[in-house]
């Protein structure tokens, strides 16, 4: 169609997306593929601090440096399943508002949200119970920088999670055909979810 | 002409007659238009060159004799520090992203970005983020670490400066990832039908490759500054030996995102020169896909390349080696989009009236010098003798003023009819151009040679046998404040009293020339349609009844003639009479 | 009848290749060369000239000619040939770059091999020697060399000179020799091919702080402020800093390497022609970094084995009344105090002090 010239005479309207066309008004929303990039984006701030550790860990001739006390396994071994298991509940309340099932999803976000309470807890006891603080030696400074940022994460999570408790209480305000706030929310959480499985490897196994 | 008249009469009906008026103090407020917040970013951000600039003629001023005789040390490092950060997050990064916000939704016949508010909260961050950091020469306490701010240095020299830097550059950072979102929505959601990624207007690839640079690379940036932030004000010591820190990861997280900052900082222009040329050539862009493509190889390229800046802080020889190699290959890329531009030139008809056109031939020009000092720099063994030179110094300018700038510029002259629906004066836009192009070669070409013969950078002193070169340095630097003026006088007189320009002035064929200017709120009434692709100048040079291959391939008019660029989907075919469609 | 224009082109093509050739040999851009390496490294750069001027006239050739030739005449509103592109032609200027920056990264590959750039010499585990323990500064040293005996020490190397590790405030910045990497030796700069077997005729460690550069020479003892090296023999210097990265830089020698608080680093070059050279400080520093500069020396080796003589003369009488001077034992003292009384005879002038104190 390129090589010759267009003649305006012999052309004729056809439009395949009439339909497009006709909302021209309203586009469909992308909002959950805006959050997918923002959580790229926010996926690499954690990979730079990542990054930082494995090279500090790389630079140091012992790792953790001498006399760090060594982690406990137990109780962040018990939040990681919690944290895990609360991905699987989330998802719960994103099939329940597929099939209209408000309750259902307030019920399974509540239990999500009660999971990530319980997970923030759980890290705030092992701080309080730490024999390190933040500036002891390398090690600490770094446990202390990425549980805190991914916990200042998981706070944002729940109270995500909150906001769309609140807002489900007005009726009919998500239904199967119109739940973003369900969905983004759902998302983010397993974001953090990952970002914290990566985390619990590299600083409690590792 | 014929194909621009194809062009408009397919879309009349998408046209909205009337010319968008906004009142001028709906400028200042949290609008939503992206056309608004496009145009805000841009007296923005010139305001800020402006200060930047200032900055500039005061370290040259300083430099103009050997001796530290103009201000005191201190001040001075805070001044080449806020020059570079200026230059950088608070003009070239945002100019190009104002460009886009403005230009975008149009290209592609979309009504707005994706996310509106978004993109107001992106272009609301920067006002605060430059005045804080402005103000912080004013309080006394200015960054002086140079805008790379390297540890343990920038740990000792003064917290309050530094924690202004630092928290400046976060917030400007979180503007261009939150712009960035929505450019990279847009492109690939938002466009009119049958317009595929094919018959995507240039500057629409560029915005693509460089948004998914800014998403990837700047976060890496804010994970270095956190740390650094902590070392600096709650005591820890990632970056201070000290306390068995390590300063060089330090110079691998920022460098992680500010090689491909720069990426970031031209790749926007060399889409606005690939939109400018044809324009005023009369002529199909050259190599089409070679050079949306190359915007993708150099944007993926751009982030393996970081270490070349660390070739003499201490990393291993085969790193150096590593790092050496694909800095070199990314010249390649680049010098294919040269080429194009040249060959898009040859045999054209330039309007060399018009400034766009003389700042895209200057572009052209300039950066390569910078590119060919780039490819020197990737060289380990003479990078060790000049880096940290005056030589960078001339590269990183020849790229970023003679490259980004004058892309800027370039891309003012060409939309500015857009925008504000009246041309700006062609003489005095030569004037600009010549004083540009004069000032620039003058305060930069020299330094190539103060680098190599020994004269480092950052510093107020030197030796005197550099004297006379840095005269010349600084005289250029004057010039090139006093052609920012008639640039100046140019804008504010045209926008009030220029010529009116109509729709489509420069008779283009990309789709924001398509409506009116400057346009309407909402762009479009309907969904514009791509009669004819971008860049298609020049069928009406071949005739009906033409034979299929001729021995003169411009002539024929088969589709072997002339290899070109065949979009992937056919243009939707339109009915000559309005009222049919 | 004209002249085809291939004919043109070829003309123009020898032209420009004769006065890319010309140029890349006669720019006048760098200092003298006084290191063997920095020989290596000219005639890199003379290539990558020659190639940079031939690239350079086409495009600003082509630049000129188009804008001559292919200006808009007057009422001329057509528009121009509908070219959208030929691909052989641009598989040609994609494969000649190529070929060229893949040809430059061979050379440079080669011209960094022959600086030595991948000798990773083996780190000399040098015991401290009895007599160094008598010096004062001894029970500084010792305190040193009994650094804990944790695996952290078999990757920390001590200092040969307990001289040096008094300037390099070793007591408070750990002196690394190994590079992020576990067990890779730091990146250096090694002797060049052919010197790879015989070990270095001269040692010296060089130390930066904020704004001034000391040198010690492990095998006399000597620290000075200026640098003097024997022309012609192959030398290793050792180089870390005190406070903030500061840079080792000759320009006459081509070399730099970064002067990293807590990390050791090692370059081997030999000098070639003697000669007074600036030695410049090539990493912002501070406020005073432009002044951060001495001298290198680079004498005969009778002119130096003089000079080190006068210097060994000079630090013994000193040393004595140092030690007369500071009776009280040397762990109270900082490295800046204990170097306080003859600090003016290494070079340090009293602003340097100043800054050191702050």
């Amino acid at each position: 169609m390129q090589s010759q010239t267009i003649d305006p005479a012999k052309t004729e309207l056809n439009y395949h997306h009439k339909a497009e066309a006709a909302h021209y008004e309203e586009h469909p929303d992308f909002r959950l593929f805006g959050l997918i990039m923002f959580l790229v984006a926010e996926g690499m701030i954690f990979m730079g601090l990542f990054g930082a550790y494995l090279a500090f860990r790389a630079t140091f001739p012992v790792w953790p440096p001498e006399g760090t006390p060594e982690l406990e396994l137990l109780l962040p071994g018990v939040n990681t399943i919690n944290l895990i298991a609360s991905s699987f509940v989330i998802h719960n309340a994103d099939a329940a508002i597929k099939k209209n099932n408000v309750r259902g999803m307030q019920m399974w976000f509540a239990i999500t949200a009660v999971m990530g309470i319980v997970f923030l807890a759980g890290q705030l006891y092992e701080y309080y119970h730490l024999e390190f603080g933040l500036t002891t030696n390398l090690f600490a400074s770094a446990f202390y920088v990425l549980t805190g940022f991914h916990g200042l994460h998981v706070t944002i999570g729940v109270l995500a999670i909150l906001a769309v408790l609140v807002r489900s209480l007005k009726p009919g305000h998500y239904t199967k055909e119109k739940h973003f706030g369900i969905e983004a929310a759902e998302l983010y959480w397993h974001f953090v979810d990952v970002i914290w499985i990566i985390l619990f490897g590299l600083l409690y196994i590792l | 002409m014929v194909q621009a008249q194809i062009q408009q009469k397919a879309n009349i009906a998408a046209e909205i007659d009337e010319p968008g008026v906004r009142k001028w103090w709906e400028y200042f407020t949290f609008n939503t238009d992206h056309k608004v917040i496009g145009i805000q970013y841009l007296v923005t951000t010139f305001i800020f060159y402006c200060i930047g600039g200032v900055m500039a003629d005061l370290v040259r001023t300083e430099l103009r004799t050997p001796e530290v005789d103009f201000v005191t040390p201190e001040v001075y490092n805070s001044l080449f520090t806020l020059h570079a950060t200026i230059m950088i997050f608070l003009w070239i990064v945002p100019a190009g992203a104002g460009f886009a916000n403005y230009v975008l939704p149009l290209m592609i016949g979309a009504k707005d970005m994706a996310f509106p508010r978004l993109n107001a909260l992106a272009f609301w961050i920067i006002p605060p983020a430059g005045l804080m950091l402005i103000a912080s020469l004013l309080v006394g306490d200015a960054p002086d670490a140079g805008w790379t701010s390297y540890p343990p240095l920038s740990l000792l020299t003064g917290q309050v400066g530094e924690g202004i830097w630092i928290m400046s550059i976060l917030l400007l950072g979180t503007s261009s990832i939150l712009g960035a979102i929505n450019f990279l929505v847009t492109l690939i959601k938002m466009r009119t039908p049958g317009l595929g990624f094919h018959q995507l207007p240039l500057f629409c690839w560029a915005m693509f490759a460089t948004s998914a640079l800014v998403l990837i690379s700047t976060p890496v940036l804010a994970a270095g500054l956190i740390l650094l932030a902590f070392d600096l004000f709650a005591g820890t010591t990632f970056f201070n030996p000290t306390g068995g820190g390590d300063p060089v990861v330090y110079q691998h997280m920022f460098w992680f995102y500010s090689h491909p900052a720069v990426y970031i900082m031209i790749l926007p222009f060399f889409g606005v020169i690939s939109e400018v040329i044809p324009v005023h050539s009369r002529k199909p862009i050259f190599g089409y896909k070679a050079i949306a493509y190359s915007s993708l190889a150099i944007s993926f390229l751009g982030l393996i390349v970081w270490a070349h800046h660390m070739f003499t802080s201490g990393i291993p020889g085969w790193l150096r080696m590593f790092f050496m190699i694909t800095t070199m290959i990314i010249a390649v890329p680049t010098g294919i989009k040269i080429f194009s531009w040249l060959a898009t030139l040859w045999g054209g008809k330039l309007h060399l009236e018009r400034p766009a056109l003389l700042f895209a031939i200057g572009f052209v020009g300039t950066f390569v010098i910078g590119g060919i000092s780039g490819v020197m720099l990737a060289a380990v063994p003479f990078d060790i003798h000049v880096h940290d030179t005056y030589f960078v110094v001339a590269h990183l300018h020849y790229v970023l003023f003679g490259g980004s700038v004058l892309g800027i510029y370039a891309a003012f002259y060409h939309w500015f009819p857009k925008m504000t629906g009246r041309m700006l004066n062609n003489f005095w836009g030569q004037v600009h151009f010549a004083l540009t192009i004069i000032g620039l070669n003058l305060t930069f070409l020299p330094m190539h040679k103060l680098g190599m013969m020994g004269m480092n950078r950052r510093i107020a002193q030197y030796d005197p046998k550099f004297a006379f070169l840095n005269e010349i340095c600084t005289y250029g630097a004057y010039l090139l404040a006093v052609s920012t003026l008639p640039f100046i006088i140019n804008v504010i007189w045209s926008w009030m009293y220029g010529p009116k320009a109509g729709n489509n002035p420069w008779k283009a064929l990309t789709l924001e020339w398509m409506t009116a200017s400057p346009p309407a709120i909402e762009n479009f009434h309907k969904p514009p349609i791509l009669a004819t692709g971008p860049y298609d100048y020049g069928l009406e040079n071949t005739s009906e009844g033409v034979p299929l291959s001729d021995t003169e391939p411009v002539l024929s008019a088969s589709t072997n003639s002339v290899l070109r660029a065949n979009p992937d989907e056919p243009y939707p075919a339109i009915a000559a009479e309005t009222d049919e469609r | 009848m004209k002249i085809p224009s291939s004919i043109w082109t070829l003309l123009i093509g020898i032209l420009l290749t004769l006065v890319s050739l010309w140029y890349g040999q006669n720019h006048n851009l760098l200092p003298a060369e006084a290191s063997e390496e920095a020989s290596l490294v000219d005639g890199l750069f003379n290539t990558m000239m020659t190639i940079s001027t031939g690239i350079f006239l086409i495009v600003e050739g082509v630049l000129i000619y188009s804008v001559v030739r292919y200006r808009r005449r007057r009422d001329d509103d057509k528009d121009g040939p509908p070219i959208h592109g030929n691909v052989p032609l641009e598989i040609l200027w994609t494969a000649i770059p190529a070929i060229i920056v893949i040809g430059i990264s061979v050379y440079s590959f080669d011209v960094y091999n022959e600086m030595g750039g991948f000798n990773p010499h083996a780190i000399h585990q040098a015991p401290v020697s009895p007599q160094a323990m008598k010096m004062p500064g001894a029970a500084f040293a010792a305190t040193l060399s009994t650094t804990p005996a944790t695996a952290q020490s078999s990757l920390t190397q001590q200092e040969q000179d307990p001289a040096t590790a008094a300037v390099r405030n070793a007591d408070q910045i750990p002196q690394k020799q190994n590079a992020p990497g576990a067990g890779i030796v730091s990146p250096t700069i090694g002797p060049t091919i052919e010197k790879q077997s015989k070990p270095p005729a001269l040692q010296v460690n060089v130390t930066g702080l904020q704004y001034a550069w000391i040198f010690t020479y492990p095998e006399t003892g000597v620290t000075t402020g200026e640098l003097h090296l024997p022309v012609g023999q192959q030398v290793r210097i050792n180089i870390t800093a005190n406070d903030v990265i500061h840079a080792f830089w000759v320009p006459e020698f081509r070399l730099k390497q970064d002067a990293i608080p807590g990390r050791q680093t090692e370059i081997s070059f030999t000098p070639s022609k003697e000669g007074t050279y600036a030695l410049i400080c090539a990493e912002l520093c501070g406020p005073y970094h432009g002044a951060m500069r001495t001298q290198v020396v680079v004498e005969k080796p009778e002119a130096f084995a003089a000079w080190m003589q006068q210097q060994q003369v000079a630090t013994t009488q000193t040393l004595d009344q140092a030690i007369a001077a500071n009776p009280s034992s040397p762990p109270e003292l900082t490295s800046t105090e204990f170097l306080a009384p003859y600090s003016r005879d290494m070079g340090i002038t009293p602003e340097t002090l100043h800054q050191i104190h702050n």
